[in-house]
């Protein structure tokens, strides 16, 4: 007898697209084909909407805006992290588990509690609207991951390699960026990617920390669904363009997710 | 486990991590105290108001209201999630081309911006333009989600499904894989059925791996604001209201600091609870 | 209870083998008779647990049979052929007792309560577990953990085989010994046919009444330890089998017999015309085999290593190094050392294969 198995993943990989194949289709369509006749694909098919995103500075540099913060924020997590997840993958000190757990907790901590006293705090260190403002204050949920995520691959890693090194008369400094760091770069890839994909997913705190220099792709998005009129096929096409950083990362970590996934501990 | 050695100076090593996250959360929380203790008129002016906030908050009926359909929304996306998550996972292809074609799509929803969610599944539900609106209403089914708090409810969870799902089922596969194939091997020698594998082999040891998976899901559903706002706007009415959109129409839109203020406090400490018990439960069980 | 043939078997974990490398086993041929303490010996990746999972029915043979006594079992699931396997690392059902782990299988097949309780009672004596039957299986150490892996094979009355997957490789040292025992005395018992594999001599040995020797996906030698020690059917066998292993030099042959380095060896057996055209021809003499002797050939020696009970003697001659064993109280000639080999157990292999026939015992 034939196995129907693989039927439950075709089926919810099916309702996954469906909504993505949708924004797609109203990105390729006219504002007017929008709101008049139903069809399940472009009748009258058109790139105005991306035209429209890479020449207006206003859209683009929202998506270069998103990257950079982005960006900054994943190097900052990872650069911390690294040493700390050591420290509590090795050693025993004073406090270890209960800075732990309060790593953690700022993990639970809802961002709608932090949205106003962050415009303050960043404000008060004239560092409203700067793109080092939302990298920093991402830090609060991404840096508690991390250590987490590389805590969890730095405890597979054989203690004797550390000792070892020490022996051949490594520093602590050399040894850990020598040694340990290529030793673990599967861990910090599967980390980059979730600093990446929890900073480039978040708004309300992005938004919140920015006006217009440092403006995040997502928040022109919801301008231009407030003011600048019902413009459907933009907000379509911009939000097509969203998706495909995430589509690219994923594509490079694939061999990772499940493993990066199955480490880390409660 | 390897042993772990003791050493103060470990502290040096975790001093930027402290220094960063303190800095983000200490401030601000402190901050948050002082308001919830004091009552504002603008200008910079306040005076201290004890736990009267803390009383208002927790006697209102909108804070009733809105943490009401909180619970009611985390139980039940926790009740679709988890085992349609777990279905998914076990029905997977293990290894080959075709897992790591699953796998990318889906993640894919994982790394969407949560507004875009929102944008995309308000375009996608919408009765007049949208596939989903269309098909429903086609159906015979009245459904508008802008207007009828049910179809609303009813759009809420498919979102939330369709956006999380994929974590418990990367979470669930994870687990799955990690079980070594002497196990499957017995249980055929044994004589075990599909469920007697499910139940004595797959379930104990996905334990782990589903536990983050109820974690993450019961703390991100807790803390959910941008999808359905952009969605819903916390509408009809205030159906799809939950606990962050009324915090922040309190806060920002109202500028009622003092409540606001004491709201956040009370939210927070609920969520920590919460995970605190989960915590220690699971830990004590797992030591036993 | 049956008697287990394996008919020109052949597996390739590839869907389409074309080369010889492709094969994970090349062709097996064996019969293992009712009730036997068998075991397969063989270097890791030379296809012995591909083997073991053939007969129990958890992979097919890409060509083949395997018979339970007359009767055609290759197609069968591993439930329906009634087997037992204890795997390398300990397999044990977390959510359950250690009576619920061993009463799993009677459970899967419908058997009735108290039919189950009586049996369960009798294995757990058996394997000295009749202690520990309401404790969680999970907290136990890795020997009783094994022990139950066993026993879900033994509480079933209908095993035919069971088989062993390295099973004392994650039990400590001091264990092993007790385990093996253990494994000798319940074969004694209860008479089931018990296939253990390993890539450990001393554990083959010492459980085994016949081992079964592979090498590269072949069996190259089936018989007793003794059989294996004494007349190494192939050069690996003797390699593999002995510590150190045996003496494996090159040498010629002519009408009036083997010739090493220049010298005649003198050999119980006669090695007849056909080796002249064989492209490699090699000598074989265990370490306990070569002796001290005046009229012998010399020898340099090299190396002196004591091992309290016994020395290892490494001899150079003519660019070749040739082991040798000695006694505690064997003089070691200081000057002019000369040796030679029993002539009972020495051995001519062409092309790794022992030259056969004419052999003199």
């Amino acid at each position: 007898m034939r196995s129907f198995k693989w039927l439950a993943p075709a089926i919810y990989i099916v309702f996954l697209l469906l909504p993505i194949y949708w924004l797609l289709n109203m990105s390729f369509k006219t504002t007017n084909e929008i709101l008049g006749a139903f069809s399940l694909w472009p009748q009258d098919f058109t790139l105005a909407n991306y035209r429209k995103i890479f020449t207006d500075s206003t859209w683009y540099g929202g998506y270069l805006n998103s990257l950079a913060y982005v960006a900054v924020n994943t190097v900052i997590s990872v650069a911390a992290a690294l040493p700390a997840a050591y420290a509590f993958s090795r050693y025993h000190f004073l406090g270890d588990k209960h800075l732990f757990f309060w790593l953690l907790t700022n993990r639970m901590a809802p961002p709608a509690v932090f949205a106003l006293p962050f415009f303050q705090l960043y404000s008060a260190l004239h560092l409203f609207d700067t793109h080092i403002a939302v990298a920093l204050a991402h830090c609060l949920f991404n840096i508690p991951l991390a250590v987490w995520i590389l805590e969890g691959f730095m405890s597979g890693v054989p203690k004797e390699l550390d000792e070892t090194a020490y022996v051949d008369g490594y520093s602590f400094p050399r040894f850990f960026v020598k040694i340990f760091i290529p030793t673990i770069t599967a861990g910090i890839g599967v980390t980059a990617f979730f600093c990446f994909m929890f900073s480039w997913v978040e708004l309300l705190l992005a938004k919140n920390l920015t006006s217009v220099a440092a403006k995040p792709i997502a928040a022109t998005m919801t301008r231009t669904a407030s003011t600048a009129g019902y413009e459907l096929g933009l907000l379509a096409a911009a939000g097509v363009l969203t998706i495909v950083p995430g589509a690219f990362v994923i594509y490079f970590v694939r061999h990772y997710i499940a493993k990066g996934f199955s480490l880390g501990r409660v | 486990m390897i042993g772990k050695t003791t050493n103060q100076r470990a502290w040096l090593l975790v001093a930027p991590v402290v220094a960063l996250v303190a800095f983000n959360a200490l401030i601000p929380m402190m901050t948050v105290v002082n308001y919830s203790f004091q009552e504002t008129f603008g200008d910079n002016v306040f005076f201290f108001e004890g736990f009267k906030w803390y009383q208002q908050v927790l006697t209102s009926e909108r804070f009733h209201a809105s943490f009401g359909r909180q619970l009611v929304f985390t139980g039940v996306i926790l009740a679709i999630e988890i085992p349609l998550g777990v279905a998914i996972a076990l029905a997977m292809p293990r290894s080959g081309p075709w897992a790591s074609v699953c796998l990318v799509l889906m993640a894919l929803p994982l790394l969407i911006p949560w507004n875009v969610v929102g944008a995309m599944w308000n375009i996608f539900a919408l009765p007049d333009i949208g596939l989903l609106g269309r098909a429903v209403n086609g159906m015979g089914i009245a459904y508008n989600f802008t207007q009828d708090p049910v179809s609303a409810w009813v759009t809420t969870v498919a979102m939330d499904v369709w956006h999380w799902t994929s974590l418990v089922v990367l979470l669930a596969y994870a687990g799955l894989c990690a079980i070594p194939d002497a196990y499957y091997q017995a249980a055929k020698i044994d004589g075990a059925g599909a469920w007697a594998v499910f139940r004595h082999i797959e379930l104990p040891k996905m334990k782990r791996v589903l536990t983050i998976a109820i974690l993450l899901r019961f703390m991100d559903s807790f803390m959910i604001y941008t999808e359905p706002f952009v969605l819903t706007g916390g509408g009809p009415g205030n159906t799809t209201t939950f606990l962050s959109i009324d915090l922040v129409k309190a806060a920002l839109g109202q500028f009622d600091l003092g409540p606001a203020a004491a709201m956040s406090l009370i939210y927070f400490l609920i969520v920590l609870l919460v995970c605190y018990v989960f915590f220690t439960v699971v830990m004590r069980d797992e030591e036993k | 209870m049956a008697r287990i043939t394996l008919e020109r078997l052949r597996y390739s974990y590839l869907a389409d083998p074309a080369a010889d490398a492709d094969w994970a086993l090349r062709r097996i041929d064996v019969e293992w008779a009712d009730g036997g303490a068998y075991a397969l010996l063989g270097p890791s990746g030379c296809g012995k647990t591909t083997l073991l999972n053939i007969v129990s029915g958890l992979l097919r043979p890409t060509r083949g049979r395997v018979l339970f006594d007359a009767a055609d079992v290759t197609g069968l699931d591993p439930a329906d052929r009634h087997v037992a396997q204890v795997f390398q690392f300990p397999v044990i059902y977390d959510t359950m007792t250690v009576y619920g782990n061993l009463a799993f299988p009677l459970r899967n097949r419908g058997m009735a309560a108290d039919a189950v309780d009586a049996r369960v009672r009798e294995v757990a004596a058996m394997l000295d577990l009749d202690g520990k039957l309401a404790r969680r299986a999970s907290r136990l150490g890795a020997d009783d953990k094994q022990k139950i892996s066993l026993g879900r094979g033994l509480v079933r009355s209908d095993v035919n085989v069971i088989m062993f997957d390295e099973p004392l490789t994650v039990i400590d040292p001091q264990m092993k010994w007790v385990l093996r025992s253990k494994l000798k005395e319940i074969h004694r018992q209860s008479g089931i046919t018990m296939i253990y594999v390993t890539h450990d001599q001393t554990e083959a040995l010492t459980f085994a009444d016949t081992v079964v020797v592979m090498y590269e996906g072949a069996v190259v030698q089936i018989g007793t330890p003794v059989e294996l020690f004494e007349k190494p059917k192939h050069t690996f066998v003797g390699h593999f089998i002995g510590s150190p292993g045996m003496n494996v030099l090159p040498c010629g042959i002519d009408a009036g017999g083997v010739i090493f380095d220049g010298e005649r060896i003198p050999l119980d057996v006669s090695t007849g015309r056909a080796a002249q055209e064989a492209a490699s021809l090699e000598l074989g003499v265990r370490p306990e085999f070569v002796r001290f002797s005046d009229d012998g050939f010399a020898v340099e020696i090299a190396k002196v290593d004591d091992l309290g009970r016994h020395r290892i003697v490494d001899l150079r001659r003519g660019g070749h190094v040739i082991r040798m064993l000695a006694g505690e109280d064997d003089a070691i000639p200081s000057e002019n050392p000369r040796i030679r080999f029993d002539p009972a157990y020495t051995r001519v292999y062409r092309d790794g294969w022992m030259m056969a026939g004419e052999s003199g015992r």
